[in-house]
């Protein structure tokens, strides 16, 4: 009995220390599920590297703001030459370094000439390609030349791997990043925690947050009782599956969004017998998105019909074209010369959406008559086999990168598609600027994907976030990888 | 005793260097390319052939294996690729966290096992017995995650005694450090107590049913005398292997545990680093855990010839 009365005091007391710490707060804990290898968002395709220093720590010349938009950030301005190929950007002055030196045009000369060197490890090399030459015009100009025009360049400066970093540190940066942002970084205890602080030079609007920790929480099963002890109190990227054990609670905001991950059943289409139309076509009949959703995203998730996010302002419907129908896809399969079905394999990388996916996949296409064998893999040996080498029939994969539509016209991709017309109608795109002839020609391709049945769409990755009531100023989607926390504060 | 403990010594010294074969071995079998997953999916294979040049991963595989197990022998433990620091830095940033948490776990189990082995066996077949072994029956079946998860949510979540999981550092305070560790090692500790009490139990039963026993009862000793010196301190050979072979589950094998508390142990960056492909974080700390597994057996066997005197005397 005595002991519980102490229990109970001890509670009681440590309650009431936490209600007082919750007044007019400037500090903030994020539960992030995956550490990042290292801190150099130049030099890395992990997102988990972006997501903690896109926007917070590093700038680029444009950004991408909440709803993917381009808006201006180091460069406050730009001209545009009439023939779409030299862009001329006015900087902002008074732009320093978290080392305290000062920023300028040499900087954006150098951070761009790195990533498009020979020796380069950008991991999105291919968003500099078009870069002819960048010169210094002055101190706060500098006039980037393109070989040819590129209506996605303003756009592609946006990504994180295209921030501005200063030639003395941009070795370091993986251990110790140095950027212009509002935040600089303190201190990065390895496996647990990565944390920033306010920049007290900043050359922007200051941000209302004095002190972010993220904290890396690799089990989703943990994240639940980390909120409600109020230990984290934003979880930006949570598991679907959870969602229910704090959807009631008025304590936290639930916050659906849309993502830029395409949900792909992908296919080999040079692999007999999926090089044939009619068996691909067969496959998206016998897909039922709703099961898929429902099983494997919690409900949550939006069914897409080609690869587009549909929150994309240059979406086309194209669910329609293969509703779920048994009887069509036996019919196809018989025209295939199939009647009797196949087998195949399916390659699972360790995500959730692709364990579960697969399982319900594997058991909508026995329904006609095609047998999957089930070969879960990790991410390492999903890039090897799959990916590089190619050696699969079937696999589930989300594509998060944004705006990547073109992956299907590249040589030697893993999906093993070829299709002159669909290439022409992305080399053209490359060129064009103009929003309306990019809105149809985008149209136009996402059309031939889909009567192509390139591979099987499934839906769109939906961003399930959820944080404290009390706290305002995080995204609710993620049309690029980033946790922009530049307008974040607390209500009380 | 010192030809016993040299033997010992060489079994243990080429323990290593097999394990250090097998353990390079193993690792560049497995598929994977860490050059490929850092530059992740819009990469071209020039590139990753750039970066895998700079990692130093096209060098052949017999003089990469001497030029890490040489720098293992003058413990030079080599650097991560996807961290690129040195790997003991990153083993000296967890081993202060899977170290201390093994400790306590061990003490923990101990502390636990050992009085309850001995009231069992002492209260053979009755209801006393059966309740402890019931209860130790039900510590081993239940998964430890799901164990972990039942005390955060108690403690933390509903009493807010402890954190929900995390882990300050020791910069932050001992005692605030202290007080994130102790439900990971209660969850660790539990399991392993339930093994030991069993053990512990079966081990002196047997004690008591030899003749010495009886001899010693005979001659006016009383039980608890009997119990505590006599057949407790010969119960302890098998509940020393147990417990030796419980410290090297405690300090490799808490993955599971060191992510429901998200601690940032050995397990994880061993964890981790399979998953990155970082060979040689993985390569170098997997011998160190090897190391530390047969410095305790080592000490367990030295303990040995503590306990039972009889082992001093061999040659």
């Amino acid at each position: 009995m005595k002991l519980w009365k102490t229990i109970l005091a001890a509670a009681v007391l440590s309650l009431g220390a936490a209600a007082s710490a919750f007044a007019a707060r400037t500090d903030l804990v994020i539960g992030i599920p995956l550490e990042p290898p290292h801190l150099d968002p130049t030099a890395g395709a992990a997102a988990a590297i972006d997501e903690v220093l896109y926007a917070n720590v590093f700038e680029g010349l444009t950004r991408i703001g909440p709803n993917g938009e381009v808006l201006p950030d180091l460069a406050e301005s730009w001209t545009i030459s009439d023939d779409g190929k030299t862009y001329t950007f006015k900087l902002h002055t008074g732009v320093k370094f978290h080392d305290g030196s000062d920023f300028s045009a040499d900087d954006v000369k150098f951070s761009l000439d790195r990533a498009r060197a020979d020796n380069s490890v950008n991991a999105q090399k291919g968003l500099f390609a078009q870069i002819d030459k960048v010169d210094v015009v002055d101190p706060a100009t500098v006039k980037v030349t393109l070989k040819n025009p590129q209506g996605s360049f303003l756009y592609n400066m946006g990504w994180g791997d295209a921030v501005i970093v200063s030639p003395k540190s941009a070795e370091t940066n993986k251990e110790k990043p140095i950027g212009t942002g509002p935040f600089k970084f303190q201190n990065w205890a390895k496996g647990s925690a990565i944390t920033l602080v306010k920049s007290d030079n900043y050359w922007g609007a200051p941000v209302a947050l004095d002190k972010v920790e993220f904290r890396i929480v690799p089990d989703a099963a943990a994240a639940v009782p980390a909120l409600l002890s109020g230990d984290i109190q934003a979880f930006p990227f949570f598991d679907p599956d959870s969602v229910s054990q704090v959807k009631g609670d008025p304590r936290f905001h639930v916050v659906i969004g849309s993502t830029e991950g395409e949900t792909i059943l992908a296919i080999n289409n040079k692999k007999p017998p999926f090089d044939k139309l009619q068996v691909r076509q067969a496959i998206s009949f016998a897909l039922d998105r709703k099961a898929i959703i429902d099983g494997a995203s919690a409900g949550l998730g939006v069914p897409i019909g080609s690869h587009m996010s549909p929150a994309s302002k240059d979406y086309v419907d194209l669910t329609g074209l293969y509703p779920h129908n048994v009887d069509k896809a036996k019919e196809l399969l018989k025209e295939a010369g199939l009647e009797k079905g196949f087998k195949a394999t399916l390659k699972l990388p360790p995500p959730t959406y692709a364990r579960l996916g697969g399982e319900i996949i594997a058991s909508e296409l026995r329904e006609v008559g095609i047998d999957l064998e089930i070969i879960p893999v990790e991410w390492a040996q999903w890039l090897d086999q799959v990916f590089t080498k190619k050696d699969y029939d079937l696999t589930i994969v989300s594509h998060t990168e944004p705006n990547d539509i073109d992956i299907y016209s590249r040589k030697d991709y893993y999906f093993n598609y070829d299709n002159p017309t669909f290439d022409k109608i992305i080399a053209e795109l490359n060129l064009t600027s103009d929003e309306a002839k990019r809105k149809q020609l985008l149209g136009e391709a996402q059309k031939i994907l889909a009567d192509d049945a390139v591979v099987g769409f499934l839906y769109e990755l939906p961003k399930v976030g959820v944080w404290d009531a009390k706290l305002q100023g995080l995204w609710e989607n993620a049309p690029i990888q980033a946790n922009d926390l530049t307008k974040v504060k607390w209500t009380d | 005793m010192t030809a016993y403990l040299l033997k010992r010594l060489i079994i243990a010294a080429s323990t290593l260097v097999l394990a250090s074969m097998v353990v390079f071995a193993v690792m560049e079998i497995l598929p994977g390319d860490p050059a490929r997953l850092m530059l992740g999916f819009n990469a071209g294979a020039d590139q990753v052939e750039q970066l895998r040049n700079q990692m130093g991963l096209n060098a052949p595989l017999v003089p990469r294996y001497l030029h890490w197990a040489g720098g293992l022998l003058s413990l030079d433990f080599g650097r991560s690729y996807t961290y690129s620091v040195p790997v003991i830095d990153l083993v000296r940033e967890r081993v202060v966290v899977s170290l201390p948490l093994a400790l306590i776990a061990l003490a923990l189990s101990t502390i636990i096992a050992v009085p309850v082995g001995v009231f069992s066996a002492s209260r053979q077949g009755r209801a006393g017995d059966a309740l402890a072994m019931g209860a130790a029956q039900l510590g081993v079946a239940v998964p430890n995650f799901w164990f972990a998860l039942m005390l955060i949510y108690l403690f933390a979540v509903w009493l807010r005694l402890v954190p929900a999981g995390g882990f300050p550092g020791w910069g932050a305070g001992i005692w605030p450090a202290v007080k994130s560790l102790l439900l990971p090692a209660v969850a660790l500790a539990l399991p392993q107590a339930a093994i030991l009490a069993r053990v512990a139990r079966s081990a002196l039963i047997e004690v008591l049913n030899e003749d010495y026993i009886r001899t010693a009862r005979a001659k006016g000793l009383p039980y608890r005398a009997v119990l505590w010196r006599h057949a407790l301190r010969n119960a302890m050979i098998p509940v020393l292997t147990i417990l030796g072979l419980q410290f090297a589950f405690l300090l490799a094998g808490t993955i599971i545990i060191e992510n429901v508390f998200y601690l940032p142990g050995l397990g994880r960056l061993v964890f981790q680093a399979i998953n990155q492909r970082d060979l040689i974080v993985v390569e170098s700390v997997v011998m160190l855990l090897v190391a530390a597994v047969i410095i305790v057996n080592l000490l367990v066997d030295f303990s040995y010839a503590v306990v039972d005197p009889r082992l001093r005397g061999r040659q």
